[in-house]
């Protein structure tokens, strides 16, 4: 049986009086996609905020591979191996494709001020390293030919693969990933599709992902959460789901 | 023409008309004891009438001179230089003539010419610190001229007391205006923006205050005179050496007495520095910290999901920035031999923001460039003098208006992914 | 009484002077803070030519052999806030309206261009050094034992509490009870919405600033009539003082900047009890940034969340 990476218990989250998430429950295997669904303004992303260390959260506990993470802050998570994308697509808009790869792996390749002074040849290597690691994965990504353009400027689509290879370039063990196929057409939506379970098969990580799109949640995810109004509804396989009632009636609303 | 154009330059006219007859067209004048109110003279009244028009005739015709300034081609730099690939062949004899005319020139020229390049590097070096603050990691800092201060008063009191030599005290000063500035960044960085502008302008203040009222230490507002110049190689340039057996420049070369060669071996000095300056930071630009900068002024929080500090990060720049200015400081006490609380007010931090927005943010060249035009046209339009800092000020907000990316804007360093 | 809690309690009323114009200058910082984002480094300025036009009213009515105390305060006071609502309206005008939308660094250097402008437009066109008015209001009360220590209270200090409670008042009622306030609220709370229903908000900021301005040229009057002196410098000092007023309220605030400024005049009555009044401008941008640092969002600020 795989370990868990990914432990959250009772994760509750007030703004004042105002309870956004109350009592949520997540489990990441290694290896696994798990969605997180749930009607607009459920909580989604403001749980993925708190995960991601962007808000501390009022309740609950946060474990990564058994430590508990909950009040580090947002750079230490990332560090530890747990990055995210994010609903609006943030890039660097003015800074060049590789540019923005490399920023990602500041902390790989920030050793020492002097070094970098006076071109080393340790740092030479480091940045020639940090280079070669930033083009394999735009590769992946398929974006290896704009690696000289400015960010800005690419489609909306390669600037949702450039964010998730951004994501990569950091060697996550769990990469979540906030509406990745928002704004994308059919086409798009497949190779996102693909790319995530790519990710999941062939780097062995794991993904948490937050989706509106239904056909891709339930075509690839190990497992779905469903949170309606800040509060767990539902959790189970694609199939479960589906017939869930419950679901249904949070979706749809009450007749 | 319609009628609300009409309407709008009457308008404006009339405000101009409150606006300039209070301040400008009645004056405050102490009569022996009591205090006189005096109407203005024929000429600025015409002054003021002539000012009045124009704002009238703006209005009116503001959709003429709109188009009238649009059609004014911008001068493009990139293509009055020769293409890129030409360029970067170039470069190297570029900056190698540059720098062989910078070291030639001052010896045929006068004195009070060199003088005024010495003062033009300083702020020159004053305005590339900066840059590193606002051009590149965008914290706006208004008491910069507080780590030029604290360079300035090291060199003068470790000379004064410890009698240390130039060289020694220029790192000194660099990283005790390093420490100040990490000691201030360090609480304050975590704040936004404009909160940062504010404080910086405090501390700036409180080194000022602290300066001017800790008379033991400082000599309060009559400063520290007698301040040593550098040496080369322990050669002193005075006319007989201060200590018993030290030799003077002149002795030691045989050569008559000159007071230009002091002029020019500072000016000297000074390029030599800015050249240092302008190394260190172009390979900062081009460093991972320095794409650090510009990724956390374009969008922080995406830095922050990447795993960046953005505190440490902001604090690498501003004291970085800060021990540029020590680095000026220091010399620039050296060169004046005597300094005091008044020449770090306020207004010299606004200047060197002024260089910094005038150039461009970011930009090295712009800085290089208006750091020029801001030492120079002052002392070539002496006569204007008093409408210096009147006209510095209307220059922010106009440059603010019109062209906020500065007369050269920045060029990014791009990094370029060689494809195998 | 003991002599020290006499001379505590008089360090207490000359703060809480000082204090209140400090409230009225913060008012204008926090007003426009709240709306627009953005920290009108002019605003002291504006204070300064409020001094500036009150003096000149005064001299000029003396001058003309009127005697009656009070209406020349009041003509005084009536045309020193016009003329620095004025400035307040044109320097929004000119400055800052035609930045509105760009990176934020962009309006904060206009401003501080404008502050300096304006700084150098005054000295230019009135001289840079100190222009000194005689004492118009004179007399006070004075209690306590004589043989201690005399605490003295004067009439110019009484009037400053008095116009600076009536301007407050008048401010919070239009604010609270009147249309133009109500969309005043509206667009501190959201500006793009406002807008959207139906508001002008560009006249709503142009407001903003003109009651700012009013609101200094009244506290540039009280000040100028207080210490009997002015010079085109004031601006710059009483400006940031105003500012680590409205930040320590919670900028945004209006009773924040009421409360900010009258704790910063009584903190450095207090500072100055004690210590050579020089230090007092440490003590308070120390003061400053211990609240940036504690408390950012000031003691009655709300404190933001951030939007990611």
């Amino acid at each position: 049986m795989s370990q868990l990476l990914l432990d959250v218990n009772g994760l509750t989250m007030r703004f004042g009086g105002l309870v956004a998430v109350n009592g949520v429950n997540l489990k990441v295997k290694n290896r696994q996609i798990v969605s997180v669904i749930g009607p607009n303004g459920a909580g989604k992303t403001t749980v993925f905020n708190c995960l991601s260390g962007f808000y501390i959260p009022t309740e609950g506990s946060v474990m990564l591979k058994s430590e508990q993470i909950a009040g580090l802050k947002d750079y230490q998570i990332s560090r530890k191996g747990l990055v995210r994308t994010f609903q609006h697509v943030r890039l660097f808009q003015k800074m060049t494709v590789i540019e923005n790869m490399l920023v990602a792996q500041h902390r790989h390749l920030n050793t020492n001020l002097f070094s970098g002074l006076l071109k080393t040849p340790n740092y030479r290597r480091l940045e020639k390293d940090a280079m070669e690691h930033a083009a394999h994965w735009l590769k992946e990504v398929g974006l290896l030919e704009y690696a000289n353009r400015e960010a800005g400027n690419l489609a909306y689509g390669q600037q949702r693969r450039l964010e998730i290879a951004r994501c990569m370039v950091t060697q996550p063990e769990l990469l979540m990933l906030d509406e990745p196929a928002a704004g994308l057409n059919p086409n798009e939506t497949k190779e996102l599709d693909e790319l995530i379970i790519k990710l999941r098969d062939e780097h062995e990580i794991s993904i948490l992902l937050i989706e509106h799109d239904m056909s891709l949640v339930m075509g690839i995810s190990d497992h779905i959460y469903v949170i309606a109004q800040g509060t767990p509804l539902a959790n189970g396989t694609a199939e479960q789901i589906k017939g869930n009632p419950d679901v249904i009636k949070a979706y749809l609303g009450e007749e | 023409m319609n009628s609300s154009k009409l309407y709008n330059a009457f308008f404006a006219a009339g405000i101009s008309l409150i606006l300039a007859c209070l301040m400008i067209g009645v004056k405050l004048d102490t009569d022996s004891t009591v205090l006189t109110v005096k109407g203005a003279t024929t000429e600025q009244w015409m002054w003021i009438l002539t000012g009045i028009s124009v704002v009238f005739l703006s209005q009116l015709f503001s959709t003429q001179i709109d188009a009238l300034f649009g059609a004014i081609p911008k001068p493009n730099i990139q293509k009055i230089l020769p293409e890129e690939r030409k360029m970067a062949a170039l470069k190297p004899w570029l900056i190698a003539a540059v720098i062989v005319v910078m070291l030639i020139w001052p010896f045929m020229v006068s004195r009070g010419t060199v003088d005024l390049a010495t003062l033009t590097l300083i702020y020159i070096m004053l305005g590339l610190g900066l840059n590193i603050v606002v051009g590149l990691a965008g914290l706006l800092d208004l008491g910069f001229v507080a780590f030029y201060a604290v360079g300035a008063y090291t060199y003068a009191l470790l000379s004064q007391y410890f009698g240390m030599s130039f060289w020694a005290c220029l790192p000194i000063s660099a990283a005790l205006a390093a420490s100040f500035g990490f000691l201030l960044g360090f609480p304050v960085l975590r704040l936004r923006g404009d909160y940062l502008a504010i404080v910086t302008l405090g501390f700036g203040e409180i080194i000022r205050i602290l300066l001017n009222n800790w008379t033991s230490l400082t000599g309060g507002p009559n400063g520290i005179s007698g301040i040593a110049k550098p040496t080369l190689f322990g050669l002193e340039f005075n006319r007989k050496a201060k200590e018993e057996g030290a030799s003077t420049f002149h002795e030691y070369f045989g050569m008559d007495y000159s007071s230009s060669y002091k002029v020019i071996f500072l000016y000297l000095v000074a390029v030599l520095l800015v050249i240092c300056v302008i190394y260190l930071i172009n390979r900062l630009m081009r460093m991972p910290i320095g794409r650090a900068w510009e990724a956390l002024r374009e969008d922080e929080i995406a830095c922050r999901s990447l795993g960046l500090n953005r505190t440490i990060i902001k604090l690498s720049a501003f004291t970085i920035g800060a021990s540029t200015a020590g680095f000026a400081g220091c010399f620039f006490a050296a060169r004046q031999g005597f300094i005091s609380p008044e020449s770090f007010v306020f207004i010299e931090s606004a200047i060197i923001l002024a260089i910094v927005v005038l150039g461009g943010m970011g930009s090295q060249m712009g800085i290089i460039f208006a750091a020029i035009i801001m030492t120079i046209l002052p002392e070539l339009a002496r006569e204007f003098s008093e409408y210096r800092m009147l006209l510095f000020g209307l220059l922010m907000v106009v440059m603010m208006r019109w062209r906020p990316q500065g007369l050269i804007p920045m060029k990014r360093p791009n990094l370029e992914l060689k494809q195998q | 009484m003991s002599e020290f809690s006499l001379y505590l309690l008089q360090q207490l009323i000359n703060g809480l002077t000082i204090g209140s114009t400090y409230a009225l200058i913060a008012i204008g910082y926090t007003m426009v803070y709240g709306i627009i984002g953005m920290i009108n480094f002019a605003h002291g300025e504006i204070y300064m030519i409020g001094s500036y036009v009150t003096f000149i009213v005064i001299a000029g009515l003396l001058g003309m052999g009127m005697v009656s105390l009070p209406i020349i305060l009041i003509i005084a006071l009536v045309v020193a806030m016009f003329i620095a609502s004025t400035y307040g309206w044109t320097v929004e005008r000119v400055a800052y309206r035609p930045l509105r939308g760009s990176n934020r660094l962009i309006p904060l250097i206009s401003a501080i261009g404008m502050s300096i402008f304006l700084q150098n437009f005054v000295v230019l066109s009135q001289g840079s050094r100190d222009v000194a008015l005689p004492p118009q209001v004179t007399g006070g009360w004075s209690f306590g034992d004589p043989s201690l220590y005399e605490v003295s209270l004067s009439y110019m200090q009484v009037m400053i509490f008095v116009i600076t409670i009536i301007s407050m008042t008048l401010l919070t009622l239009f604010i609270s009870r009147s249309r133009m306030g109500r969309a005043c609220r509206a667009c501190s709370e959201d500006i793009g919405m406002t807008n959207l229903l139906g508001v002008d908000t560009n006249k709503i900021i142009a407001l903003t600033f003109i009651v700012g301005a009013a609101l200094a040229a009244i506290a540039g009057l009280l000040l100028g009539l207080y210490y009997g002196v002015v010079n085109p410098f004031v601006g710059f000092i009483a400006g940031l003082k105003a500012f680590t007023a409205a930040v320590l309220g919670g900028i945004g605030s209006i009773p924040g900047a009421m409360l900010g400024g009258l704790i910063l005049g009584v903190t450095e009555a207090m500072t100055s009890a004690f210590f050579p009044s020089e230090y007092k401008d440490v003590v308070s941008f120390g003061l400053l940034v211990l609240i940036l640092l504690f408390r950012p969002s000031g003691l009655l600020g709300k404190p933001e969340v951030e939007k990611v």
